[in-house]
């Protein structure tokens, strides 16, 4: 399944690039796609913490993704 | 009144404050948040910040209803700024005015504690020899 990833931050400089198409294998939820990226980039695992959001909203690793949906990496905020 | 901004250009103390004047106001709190020159004794140049802008808004107004419903504030201007900013420009302001002055300490404490938790910004302290996304690694 195909879906649409956006980064910012740290997360732009591992995937080197701020938007991607990415091939979803297997099970469709936040939690699995966690773990397909910290598999392909090991710097995922490194990070201090690693959400996503869809809608402009934080999402749980059991929310199920859509076909061509938009994920967007938030790696550790540092606002302020 | 809510007030939420993320901009390119300079904040105003001023503006933030005219914003949340109010004659029932008995005290106004505002935090300035500034570049500091060094990170752990390391010359910082400069900070380049970066924001999931829609989502970023959408979280400091979370922030700035909850300051309204704990604390009962009148007003609440949080500005933040992106870009790349020098030392000693402003990358956010919050003020928070309310009937008591106690409540509004506690609220403005509250909301930049929690604008760094959850609001999706990024900075990266730019040295004279590299650079680093604050806060990504533990």
């Amino acid at each position: 399944m195909k879906i649409k990833l956006v980064a910012y931050g740290i997360a732009k400089d591992i995937l080197q690039s701020n938007s991607l198409d990415y091939e979803l294998v297997g099970q469709k939820s936040i939690g699995e796609l966690k773990s397909q990226l910290s598999g392909e980039f090991a710097e995922f695992d490194k990070l201090q913490s690693l959400r996503f959001a869809v809608g402009e909203e934080y999402q749980s690793d059991d929310y199920l993704l859509n076909e061509n949906e938009e994920v967007v990496i938030i790696p550790p905020v540092s606002g302020g | 009144m809510i007030d939420i901004q993320i901009k390119e250009t300079a904040l105003s103390t001023q503006e933030c404050e005219q914003t949340v004047a109010d004659d029932a106001a008995g005290g106004t709190v505002i935090f300035i948040g500034t570049v500091r020159n060094q990170t752990k004794g390391k010359k910082v140049v400069r900070l380049d910040f970066e924001s999931f802008v829609p989502m970023a808004k959408k979280e400091m107004l979370k922030i700035a209803q909850e300051v309204e419903k704990r604390w009962g504030a009148l007003h609440v201007a949080i500005h933040h700024r992106v870009g790349s900013l020098d030392i000693g420009e402003l990358p956010v302001i919050i003020a928070v005015a309310t009937p008591h002055r106690k409540a509004a300490f506690e609220a403005c404490e509250y909301a930049i504690d929690t604008l760094k938790k959850t609001v999706p910004i990024w900075k990266k302290e730019v040295f004279e020899d590299g650079e680093v996304w604050v806060a990504a690694h533990p």
